[in-house]
């Protein structure tokens, strides 16, 4: 072949993966355009902070977002002390045995179950063997045993880093292995860990499937939840106001707006996680 | 402190700690007891061949029909349509991002992917209700725009991000020096692209797509919104489709507790379960692959 032909020809062959990438961020921009330019009009304090009215065809979505902050609070207490506690387990404890290997295993393919299945898990465990019925509790923690294998990984990803040396130190004064877990090693980890947190939350604040059968309600009367009861969250008020709802066309901007209020919740907790990753690679160089 | 209680905390904890390590055990085990013993029920009633190779799906009928071949066959056309869409545009962004991309442009592909991966799955699906569906209905001169292939486009949406993610760090992990000779021959970038670095990556890859399998599988919520929810034979990409984690999501609300159709879904699950498992099984094996092949 000549030489100036794989010039030529190389320009062609980059531009296809510069296409391709330019296509995914177009898939991106398509979406946050067509939330923000549509929900936007619709988005005001006042539409955060009333509830809605007329079969929610007015009114605004302080009912779902109270539900989903609760939901969220309570898959956070439910998976925070469990998956950090069997991270530092399985980083500071265990030993490389067939029975650790099997508990990584059982790690990796949770996260990869899929969420209905856990819906369906936390429908036969919470709302009928424990008999929480379908009630905010048994929705919140079925979002938090979906939250576990992500929460354990990240922990643990974090535990790794921290050096052998900073463990020597405090075992070295006298501290027990405990005290150095609890005193030296959780807290220089902990933006690591709180960087997993709040992405494996804000994850879960999106999810809709798991909360499906496990108490999301259609509409519920007031704004205040109460754990037995059943609850309105936003990624289920925004999946009842475009398929369900009976004038579909007519609540379709509320509908937007829900998503746009949905993609803030979520994009906020993404940043805070930034903020938190952002902080602990400068605390490392 | 008093030394004594120092050290029965210590102890204590080391119990708590190996006792939330077992509870994990404990939640998968649950997860696949739950789904066996359900499915158990509902094979006393149906045999698991008519179940299988059954092909309609009609619980509610006259004589109740329990065949879940055009359910399978169904999320097979959606996953399959969208990884069409998703592993070339994946492996060439990933491709992208590791050799091409400047630090600086790299800083802000990176976090757009995470944005993308960020975005609920509520909000892509209703976008295929609003976006594609009447796009898509315009263009094939249908009713509505609520069938396999824009449910396949938004899965390929929603695995992109992982694709790309294992993808990059695959292709990223070979080797400079498996470049540099491959320069050092006279061979352009992009041949060293094409016959040395995606090759090397390849276990990486393939890793990659049966995540990004595994994902779009077991995804629930947009195919939910955007295929249409037919429970008919699926014969193309234009036809409504409805799922097998759609046909879970629908039913359960509306069954009684505890009758066949009730079993029925949990028997649906249970394969829905294992197709993900070997999905991200065979990802798992082809990471470790790559791992060992490039041991650092």
């Amino acid at each position: 072949m000549r030489y100036k032909t794989p010039k030529i020809a190389s320009i062609i062959e980059w531009s296809t993966l510069l296409l391709s990438t330019c296509l995914v961020c177009f898939f991106l921009l398509v979406v946050l355009w067509e939330i923000i330019s549509k929900g936007a009009s619709k988005l005001s304090w006042e539409f955060v902070f009333s509830v809605p009215t007329d079969g929610m065809t007015k009114g605004g979505v302080f009912t779902p977002v109270i539900g989903t902050v609760l939901l969220t609070m309570i898959t956070a207490l439910f998976s925070i002390p469990f998956g950090v506690s069997c991270a530092i387990y399985l980083n500071e404890y265990a030993e490389n045995n067939w029975l650790t290997r099997t508990i990584r295993a059982s790690i990796r393919n949770l996260s990869g179950v899929p969420s209905i299945i856990y819906g369906l898990f936390g429908l036969a465990l919470f709302v009928q063997a424990l008999q929480f019925g379908t009630s905010m509790l048994a929705a919140g923690l079925t979002l938090g045993l979906l939250s576990l294998p992500y929460i354990i990984t990240t922990t643990e990803e974090a535990l790794v880093r921290i050096p052998n040396s900073t463990r020597e130190a405090a075992l070295a004064i006298g501290a027990t292995k405990f005290e150095t877990i609890k005193d030296v090693v959780v807290p220089s980890a902990m933006p690591g860990i709180l960087t997993g947190v709040v992405l494996t939350l804000s994850r879960a604040a999106g999810e809709t499937a798991p909360i499906l059968f496990t108490g999301a309600a259609f509409y519920i009367n007031r704004s205040t939840g109460y754990l037995n009861e059943e609850f309105m969250a936003l990624p289920y008020h925004l999946y009842m106001l475009s398929t369900q709802h009976q004038s579909i066309e007519e609540v379709r901007p509320i509908a937007y707006g829900t998503a746009l209020v949905l993609v803030i919740v979520v994009f906020l907790m993404n940043l805070t996680a930034f903020y938190f990753r952002y902080k602990y690679r400068k605390n490392e160089n | 402190m008093r030394y004594k209680t120092r050290i029965s905390l210590d102890n204590l904890f080391k119990i708590v700690f190996k006792a939330t390590g077992l509870l994990v055990l404990a939640l998968l085990g649950g997860i696949f007891l739950m789904l066996i013993y359900n499915s158990f029920s509902f094979f006393l009633d149906v045999r698991p061949l008519d179940f299988i190779t059954g092909m309609e799906w009609n619980p509610t009928g006259k004589t109740p029909k329990y065949g879940m071949l055009p359910l399978i066959l169904s999320t097979t056309l959606v996953t399959l349509g969208a990884m069409v869409i998703a592993i070339p545009l994946g492996i060439g962004t990933a491709a992208f991002i590791a050799e091409y991309a400047s630090p600086r442009l790299k800083n802000i592909l990176k976090p757009a992917i995470e944005m993308l991966a960020a975005i609920p799955s509520v909000v892509i699906g209703f976008l295929g209700i609003v976006v594609l569906s009447p796009r898509i209905a315009d263009m094939a001169d249908l009713s509505n725009g609520l069938n396999a292939l824009n449910g396949a486009i938004l899965l390929a949406i929603m695995a992109l991000p992982t694709i790309i993610t294992v993808a990059e760090d695959a292709i990223h992990a070979v080797p400079n020096t498996y470049k540099e000779a491959s320069y050092g021959v006279g061979a352009t970038k992009w041949q060293t692209l094409r016959k040395v670095v995606i090759p090397a990556a390849f276990p990486g890859i393939i890793a990659a797509i049966m995540l990004g399998v595994g994902r779009a599988i077991g995804e629930t919520m947009t195919v939910l919104m955007a295929t249409g929810n037919a429970s008919m034979f699926p014969t193309g990409m234009f036809d409504a489709v409805k799922t097998m984690t759609a046909t879970i999501a629908i039913e359960m609300g509306e069954v009684p507790y505890q009758t066949t159709h009730y079993y029925a879904l949990y028997a649906i699950a249970t394969v829905l379960f294992f197709m993900t498992l070997i999905a991200n099984m065979l990802g798992e094996y082809f990471i470790n692959k790559f791992r060992k092949y490039h041991a650092v």
